[in-house]
This record gives C-alpha cells, sequence and structure tokens, in this order.
C-alpha cells in the first residue's frame, strides 16, 4: 500500500529528488564550512591559497577581552530575555487552550503580531520610547526588545502542545476539588515541561542571534552580534571575530539540537 | 475573587501588559511623531499635528521607487525560495523515508546558525578580494578578480534566498504531510500518471503550505534592512535602510517615523492578504 502510494504521490524519479536535495544541502552549508574553514587559516586576509592550517585564532581569542564581554553580554541578554519571553509566553498560551473569554482573537494577535511587523520600525521605535522615557541605551534595553520578539516563537510552541493533549487530567483534578491555580501548577505546568523548555531554548537563540534590534537598543556595551559588525571594518581583527563565531555557532547548534531532543522525547511520552 | 478568574488576570496582565508598553506604545508613539513638522524642542513636548512629513514623502518619488524595488525584490525571493524549498520538502515527506527525520534536521541546520554570519559568509565569498574571486584568481579560472558581484541588489537577493530557503521548507512540509495518501492511491487506481495527480491532488492539498512558506517569507523580507546594509551598500539598499537612515545618520526622525508607518501600513496590508488565504491557527494543529 505504502509503495503504491509512494510512487503515485509524484513525477520524478527517487534519484532526482535526493540529488537535488544533497545538492542544495551542500550550497547551504558551503558558505559555513568556507568560515570555518578560514578560522583555521594562519593567513589574516579571508581569500585563497590558505597558509597553514593552525589554532592561532582561537588561542587569540582567550587574549581579547572586548571579544569576550560582548559574547558574555550576549549570553546575558539570552538568559534574561529567554526566561521573561518563557514565562509571558506560557501564560498567554495556558490563555488561549484553557480560557474561554471575549479578546482571546485579540490576544494571539497581539502575541503573534511581533513577528510579522518590520524588525526595523520596531527597533526605531522601542528606540524613541526609550529616550522619551529618559532610559539609557544598555543591555537591558536590548533584552526588553528581544523578550518581544522571542514571544511568539514561545506561544507557538507552547500553545501547539497544549492543543495536543486532551484535559481529562485536569477536569478530574477540579472534580476532586483541585483549585485552578492548583491544578495549572500541580498538571498542565509538570506535563508541558518540555516543549516549556524547548521553547525556552529556542527564545534563547533568537535573542543570541538578534541583530537588528540589538544593533540600535544596544549602549556602550554590545552583544557579540552588534560587536561583531562593529569590527567588520578592521580587516586585522576578522580571524578572531571569525573563530569566536564559529564557537558561538557550534554551542547555539548544540542548543537546538537538545531542544528538538526534550521536544521529541516530550512528544513520545504524550502519544504512549 | 473566584480561584479561576484569578488565575486569569494572573495569567492575563503580564504579557498584555509587556507587549503594551514595549510594543504597542512605542508604535503610537512613532504614528505620533510622524504628524510633528521638525525636530525643535523637546522628544516630549507638544507639538501641533501637521500633515508636512507625509506631504513630503508623496512628493518625493525615490521614496516610492524604493519601496516598489523593495517589494518587488521580496516578491522575487519569496517565489524562489518557495520554488527551491518545494522539492525539498516533497523529497523529505514522500522519498526521504525513514531518513526523512535526519535530512529536515540536516536542512535545519544553517537556519539555527547565527542570521548576521549566514549574510557575512556570502559577503566574504563575493567581495571583490573574497573567496570567489580569490579561489578562481588562484586557479587561474579568471585574470582579473570579478567586481560587481558584492554590493548590489542582485547580491542582496542571491543571499535572502538562501538564508529562507529552509524556513520556506517548513509550512511546505507541514501540508504536505497531512495529504491522505489514500487520495494519492485512489488517484493511481483511476489511472492518473504521477505528473498528472501530481497536479489534480497533491499540489493544490499543498496549497496551504505554498501560501504560508510565500508569506513567511514575503513579509519580513519587505522589511529587510540588515542584509541591503552588509551584502547590498549603497546601490543595493532597501526601503528599510532609509527609514534606518533618518534615524541615524539624518537625524530626521518625523520624517523616520512617517517612513515607517508607510512600511508598516504595507506590511499590514500585506498580513491581511495572507490572513485571508491562510489560516494561521489551523495549519499549526
Amino acid at each position: 500500500m505504502t509503495t503504491l502510494a509512494l510512487s503515485a504521490a509524484a513525477p520524478p524519479r527517487p534519484r532526482v529528488l535526493a540529488t537535488y536535495f544533497v545538492v542544495l544541502v551542500v550550497l547551504l552549508y558551503l558558505p559555513l564550512g568556507v568560515l570555518l574553514l578560514f578560522s583555521f587559516n594562519a593567513g589574516t586576509s579571508l581569500s585563497f591559497p590558505l597558509q597553514d592550517l593552525t589554532l592561532h585564532w582561537y588561542q587569540r581569542l582567550f587574549d581579547s577581552p572586548e571579544v569576550l564581554r560582548a559574547a558574555r553580554n550576549s549570553i546575558i541578554v539570552a538568559l534574561c530575555s529567554g526566561t521573561a519571553a518563557t514565562v509571558l509566553g506560557t501564560a498567554v498560551s495556558i490563555l488561549l487552550t484553557r480560557f474561554r473569554f471575549r479578546g482571546e482573537s485579540f490576544l494571539f494577535a497581539l502575541a503573534m503580531l511581533p513577528l510579522v511587523v518590520p524588525i526595523v520600525v520596531l527597533a526605531v521605535a522601542l528606540l524613541v520610547l526609550f529616550l522619551a522615557i529618559g532610559i539609557d541605551r544598555s543591555l537591558w534595553t536590548i533584552a526588553i526588545g528581544h523578550t518581544v520578539v522571542a514571544l511568539p516563537f514561545v506561544v507557538l510552541i507552547v500553545t501547539a502542545r497544549l492543543a495536543g493533549f486532551d484535559r481529562d487530567l485536569e477536569d478530574a483534578a477540579m472534580d476532586l476539588g483541585a483549585h485552578y491555580p492548583k491544578v495549572i501548577a500541580m498538571i498542565v505546568l509538570p506535563l508541558i515541561a518540555p516543549a516549556v523548555i524547548s521553547a525556552w531554548i529556542v527564545a534563547f537563540t533568537v535573542s543570541l542571534d538578534e541583530f537588528a534590534l540589538a544593533l540600535f537598543l544596544a549602549g556602550n556595551d554590545a552583544t557579540f552580534p552588534v560587536y561583531l559588525f562593529s569590527q567588520l571594518r578592521f580587516a586585522s581583527r576578522l580571524p578572531v571575530m571569525i573563530a569566536l563565531a564559529v564557537l558561538m555557532m557550534v554551542g547555539t547548534l548544540a542548543l537546538v539540537l537538545l531542544a528538538e531532543w526534550i521536544r521529541r522525547r516530550g512528544h513520545r511520552g504524550q502519544v504512549n | 475573587m473566584h480561584p479561576r478568574r484569578a488565575t486569569f488576570w494572573a495569567l492575563y496582565l503580564p504579557p498584555v501588559v509587556w507587549v503594551g508598553l514595549f510594543f504597542l506604545v512605542p508604535i503610537v508613539l512613532m504614528f505620533a511623531l510622524s504628524f510633528r513638522a521638525d525636530m525643535q524642542g523637546d522628544l516630549l513636548s507638544l507639538w501641533r499635528p501637521s500633515l508636512d512629513q507625509y506631504q513630503a514623502i508623496f512628493a518625493i518619488g525615490s521614496y516610492w521607487r524604493l519601496l516598489a524595488i523593495s517589494i518587488g525584490m521580496a516578491f522575487v525571493v519569496a517565489l524562489a525560495s518557495v520554488a527551491l524549498a518545494y522539492p525539498v520538502s516533497f523529497f523529505l515527506v514522500f522519498r526521504a523515508g525513514r531518513a526523512a527525520g535526519l535530512c529536515l534536521m540536516i536542512l535545519m541546520i544553517p537556519f539555527w546558525t547565527s542570521f548576521l554570519l549566514r549574510v557575512m559568509s556570502w559577503k566574504f565569498l563575493l567581495g571583490s578580494e573574497g573567496v570567489i574571486n580569490s579561489f578562481l584568481t588562484y586557479t587561474k579560472v579568471i585574470a582579473e578578480p570579478l567586481g560587481g558581484l558584492l554590493y548590489s541588489r542582485n547580491a542582496v537577493i542571491i543571499t535572502l534566498i538562501y538564508v529562507w530557503i529552509p524556513f520556506a521548507a517548513l509550512p511546505i512540509y507541514a501540508a504536505l504531510q497531512r495529504i491522505d495518501s489514500e487520495m494519492l492511491e485512489s488517484a493511481a487506481d483511476l489511472g492518473a500518471r504521477p505528473w498528472a495527480s501530481f497536479w489534480a491532488v497533491t499540489f493544490p492539498l499543498s496549497l496551504p503550505g505554498v501560501l504560508a512558506s510565500f508569506f513567511m517569507v514575503f513579509i519580513p523580507t519587505v522589511g529587510e534592512y540588515v542584509t541591503p546594509l552588509l551584502i547590498g551598500g549603497s546601490r543595493g539598499s532597501m526601503f528599510g535602510n532609509i527609514v534606518q537612515d533618518f534615524f541615524t545618520k539624518a537625524a530626521n526622525w518625523p520624517r523616520g517615523a512617517a517612513l515607517s508607518m508607510v512600511m508598516l501600513a504595507v506590511t499590514m496590508v500585506l498580513v491581511a492578504i495572507a490572513a485571508r488565504l491562510v489560516n494561521l491557527r489551523r495549519l499549526l494543529e
């Protein structure tokens, strides 16, 4: 049956599509591979021919306090905004799936809007707001902006999970006389924990990588992407920056894979 | 208060206050600022509302040309990303078999690596002393470095397509996965040739995913400013870059605010069209 379905599904031969997939993936990875390659290149310019292979830039990294500081700043901002977005987003998701109220679609629209409003518009608007109320630009202002940007991702992930399991347990607990806050704390939150954790990791990564908002909202102390951007003019600093970028990339990747693994484990638990 | 009601407000107020304060209020503030004639006086001092900025914008054709170009670029980027991503999603759903999960992850990894870095890597690739040129001169394919690879609208378009392909594959993947295989079997039983069954059954059923993909790329790309900033240079700039310039270099905020409102209006029209065509909440389930 399945083989029949497969053969009926589509025209091109399997090989054609598989080849296309492989070629596309190679092209997608090529620019990243080139960066990785040049992070081990002894020469300072990003051009062929390659010089000797070296770990020099990775060593230099640890003697560059500003570079490390920028990385540290990024992690602080991502921790704060990731946590805030997860708390706020989970609250929105519980409201959307477990309560009936007027303005439900308004709440959903409000939580999703940051996804569609052009980042440059949000960035200058926040800049004007902070200047108007006299808040200096700092890591905090970046974190506030990132919380808004990461919120839709959390709502999407957690809502999908909440919509996925039925309310028998909650109803049973209510029948047994549990108050609603207790039901949320004892039943809903543990059930959606995998989704909440993976939402947190996604929010964390969104912030870690965010540049468009941070460029406007950063004070003197910049996050890594903003610092990286400011250093692009200085060709000699590039290899060190690329080495750190590669490290951050590997870190992000590990986090994303972890998030996916947690989400899937949670999902499997739900299916059984 | 009833505990359920108290819970409701405890859950409702924090996100609404946060989004209100740091999302709605700033945008309303920008809206107000766009009706200011000049930058004289304090930021919060009251000003007489004027349509000066909008009049100036309507009179200056280059703004509209750039807006049209940005929309056109976003359209090309969205169309190309969806077209290039469709066969990938198709492969993952109908051909990859057990490897589908792994293949999907391999596809998505580049999307989760730094956006700035992926854009920058194209700068290094396309530059006149960059990787492509130095590789081609080194291998003696060309004698002189090719100019014009970087700092053009085409470079921006290519980079953006590259950045969006993995993302564009996701909604199509979700839509294809939901197709009932019995439908395809029936089509085959009734004698439909593979291509015929693809155009008559598979493609129409995947259309919601295709549209979702298209708009999920199209809408943010209209407002893009980072990629043109890095890759486009002055010749490759988009509408988002003039908004940015009015708040940084030109320091004419009311004009920048009015331009932001134009961009916001365009985006909202696109969102409204998208919302009519695709049901986002249904696609999530």
